[in-house]
């Protein structure tokens, strides 16, 4: 089984694996609450836990990869060490998180929804973190930014990584 | 131990806090008080106190529903007037404690109003204009008592209700609740007591229970602050539905996005475990009821109660036709009860205070109260607690404190993506379940979002659109496809690449993606769309036939432009902050954007000093003088 577009693993120790695949859990009314905590210790789901839950469940890998897909929650690849998340919820879209989501992409080189080469960064989109009175918002790990606007976008990559921050002003000198 | 002396216990522990011979300082640390820097308000008051000469308490609790407002601190001060301070700092914290902990400066200028105990100089909180046209029922405790004690809870009537239904009929149950009038807060309004009564109708050796914590609405964080502000309430409330329907397991399901809830609800499970208000055996009852947290995995469909129970088997989330309903036939095949974060938190009032207490508030067929999460472009943005039955405009411009800065109102979208979204004529609309689904909206998940003249209808609507072919999970066609090609028409019209007949072609498919879907996401997904061309076609004409976007958003069809009777040729602001070097000088110094490389990412605009305020965007594009469009090839000097 290859279960194209998932990355082989290998940074998730075994003993980790075996605490999360207990016997209590050994039904596929866990499969997402199994999924769920290999995430949390790999930072995304490797083709080898895949296969190793499905072993472990004695369901298809097939199966196991069909329920992974249809949840937003689940990454095949790993986020980068600064996981930036631009909110695309109704408020933040109406105060122009549009704009502060393209200004990141652009500012970071890398495609919405994806990774960047050095893994430093990684830009996702996501649905309203509660935080709508504060409009546009994008957190990068734990911390929340409030009212972003484009301007800004550079000006909080450069205190997060002084070097490699804003590429494109390295090019415009 | 019985429920009284559990009951004693939290009192005296509650007015040592709260009523006794210590200070107490309360501090917000919901999710939104955390964005806005409590976190850090919390760890300057603990480091200030420490080494003072004061036994002075520091608790966290939840939101009052001040968003805008936050952090928010409360000192309680014995015999003194408690005071609540916004946009806390860790740097007032020393004035905080200095002033008013340890000395008598009640440090008014920082303050939003007093609490409790009478206003004096101060306002009074409970006073101020918007509480006055809130009733809050749901909300009373949240942000005052600590959601981390349960004594809190307790000590203000918590459980009493669960300990005087563990005596009574699960028959009685239900008819108190069908006299209240109660209806689910999931969105649909179903009433509360008839599902009650079939479920505990239902044949069936297992029966499950499940709260609803999804809140899948990119725009509604109702059911989140109740979790984190007062989450034994719903914990209540689950175990009298519980034991009225006969289950004695129940499930919390909740959506990842929400890691604070979580962590809260765990710890309010542990508490209300250790006290045999939950687990085994509850209050010497012999009745037995537990409850397990299931995270959602980020799947909006996961909201609709079929695709939960999906989900909760470990399958896809994908909705199920019904009937059969889960309360006859649910989770693992058994009668299964499911409802919404709020429909269970009113229960443990109802039980104390009565159904006839319930309908005093509300409309006759929509008793009680409704939760709004007010966003966009208001002065006042929060949560707020209202009577159902309260107009928009009361919402809007009463609590909500009008639009923000000298701006046009122009639309409300309530409702979320399943919801409408309602012009200036409709504003003495009652938010109620029965008058909004008229006007073509619905109560839903209770995110309310106020636009300006700045926002466009029609990339609203796309971007509802957008939404749900996102969200749709792909079993049935009319919300697959259609949804996916009604994005397709908006996307043509946002960039105007559409003709007029493309407007009926999409009034059609909206239509039949209504009537076709097999659950209600596909069934309310064309909502914004039918709401916008039925009250803003002039707005979807405009894009169509002049290829203009009267709010100037929609990229394809708007210009910046720098307006040289007001641009500083000394200022170079906007050429340094354009993202791909668009903007040039003209051979006298003023600044030009070059349309065939600016990426409309509207820094410029944000940039350009006040005083010169030269920045404008217009639409159509064409309204862009020609000779200022591009860079002519003789002054391509580099700046
Ligand atoms: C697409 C979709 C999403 C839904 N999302 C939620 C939700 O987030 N929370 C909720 O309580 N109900 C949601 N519902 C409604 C549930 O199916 C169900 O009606 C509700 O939980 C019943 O609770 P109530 O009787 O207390 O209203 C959703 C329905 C649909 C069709
Ligand atoms: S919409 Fe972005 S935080 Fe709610």
């Amino acid at each position: 089984m290859t279960l194209r577009g998932a990355q082989p693993g290998g940074n998730l120790p075994g003993e980790t694996l075996s605490r999360i695949l207990i016997e209590e859990r050994r039904h596929t009314r866990h499969l997402v609450d199994i999924l769920q905590d290999i995430q949390a210790a790999e930072g995304y789901l490797s083709r080898d836990a895949l296969l190793k839950v499905s072993e472990f469940l004695d369901v298809p890998a097939s199966a196991v990869w069909g329920v992974a897909t249809f949840y937003n929650q689940f990454r095949f690849s790993p986020l980068g060490r600064h996981p930036v998340r631009v909110c695309m919820g109704t408020a933040c879209h109406l105060a122009g998180g549009r704009l502060v989501l393209e200004a990141m992409s652009r500012e970071l080189e890398i495609e919405i929804d994806s990774t960047g080469e050095d893994e430093e960064f990684s830009l996702e989109r996501v649905a309203c973190i509660g935080c709508c009175a504060l409009a546009p918002v994008l957190t990068v790990g734990a911390d929340v930014y409030p009212r972003m606007t484009p301007p800004k976008v550079e000006e909080i990559l450069v205190t997060i990584k002084p070097a490699g921050a804003s590429k494109n002003k390295e090019k415009r000198k | 131990m019985t429920f009284d002396e559990i009951y004693r216990r939290a009192r005296t522990q509650w007015e040592s806090q709260y009523t006794g011979e210590i200070p107490h300082v309360l501090i917000g640390t919901a999710t939104c008080g955390r964005a806005a820097g409590s976190m850090a308000v919390l760890e300057a008051f603990k480091h200030e106190i420490e080494g003072k000469n004061t036994r002075a308490q520091v608790s966290e609790v939840g939101c009052m529903g001040l968003c805008s407002y936050e952090p928010l601190v409360i000192i309680i001060k014995p015999g003194d007037f408690s005071v609540c301070y916004h946009h806390v700092t860790p740097q007032v914290v020393p004035q905080l404690v200095q002033g008013y902990l340890l000395g008598d400066d009640a440090c008014l200028e920082l303050a939003l109003g007093t609490v409790a105990g009478g206003g004096g100089e101060a306002v009074y909180i409970p006073e101020l204009e918007r509480f006055n046209q809130e009733t809050r029922l749901l909300l009373s405790q949240c942000g005052y008592n600590s959601p981390l004690q349960i004594d809190h809870y307790i000590a203000c009537g918590g459980y009493r209700s669960l300990s005087k239904v563990l005596k009574m009929k699960p028959a009685d149950i239900v008819r108190i609740i069908e006299r209240s009038g109660l209806r689910g807060r999931g969105g649909a309004g179903y009433p509360t007591a008839a599902k009650w009564q079939f479920c505990s109708k239902a044949k069936g050796k297992q029966k499950y229970i499940i709260c609803n914590a999804d809140e899948g609405d990119p725009g509604a964080f109702m059911d989140r602050v109740l979790l984190e502000s007062n989450p034994q309430a719903v914990l209540e409330g689950m175990a009298i539905a519980a034991y009225t329907v006969g289950a004695h397991e129940g499930f919390i399901y909740i959506r990842e996005e929400y890691p604070l809830a979580i962590e809260r609800l765990r710890l309010a499970l542990v508490q209300a475990e250790a006290k045999g208000l939950l687990g085994e055996n509850i209050l010497d009852s012999g009745f037995d009821f537990s409850i397990e947290i299931v995270r959602g995995a980020g799947a909006f469909v996961s909201g609709e109660e079929t695709a939960m129970m999906a989900a909760l088997e470990g399958r896809r989330s994908w909705p199920e036709y019904r009937p059969p309903y889960p309360v006859e036939s649910g989770l693992h095949g058994s009668p299964t009860l499911v409802n919404n974060v709020k429909t269970l938190a009113y229960i443990p009032q109802i039980i104390e205070q009565g159904d006839r207490w319930f309908r005093e508030t509300g409309t006759k067929q929509s008793p009680g109260t409704a939760l709004f999460a007010l966003a966009g472009k208001l002065n006042n943005t929060g949560l707020v607690e209202v009577p159902m039955g309260t107009t928009l405009e009361t919402l809007i411009y009463g609590i909500g404190g009008g639009i923000r800065g000298d701006k046009k109102f122009k639309g409300v979208q309530i409702g979320g993506p399943s919801g409408g979204c309602l012009p200036e004529s409709l504003l003495n609309t009652p938010v109620d379940f029965d008058s909004l689904k008229e006007a073509g909206a619905i109560i839903g998940s209770g995110g309310v979002i106020v636009m300006d003249e700045d926002n466009c209808l029609v990339d609203t609507a796309k971007f509802f659109i957008d939404f749900s072919q996102r969200e749709s999970c792909g079993k049935c066609t009319h919300c697959r496809i259609g949804t996916w090609q009604m994005l397709d028409i908006l996307e043509n019209i946002t960039t105007g690449k559409a003709s007029v007949a493309d407007l009926d072609l999409l009034k059609d498919l909206a239509e039949d993606v209504k009537s076709g879907s097999l659950c209600s996401l596909g069934k309310m997904a064309p909502n914004p769309v039918l709401t916008t061309l039925r009250y803003y076609k002039d707005e979807y004409q405009a894009h169509v036939l002049e290829k203009r976007c009267p709010a100037r958003v929609c990229k394809e069809l708007t210009a910046y432009y720098i307006l040289p009777e007001k641009c500083e040729r000394g200022c170079d602001h906007c050429v340094l902050a354009c993202p791909v070097e668009a903007i040039f000088s003209d051979d006298k110094g003023l600044k030009v954007v070059d349309q065939a490389k600016c990426t409309r990412c509207g820094s410029c605009e944000l940039v350009c000093p006040v005083e010169y305020n030269a920045v404008v965007r217009l639409s159509p594009v064409n309204l862009v003088p020609p000779d200022r469009r591009t860079r002519p090839e003789t002054t391509s000097k580099e700046l």
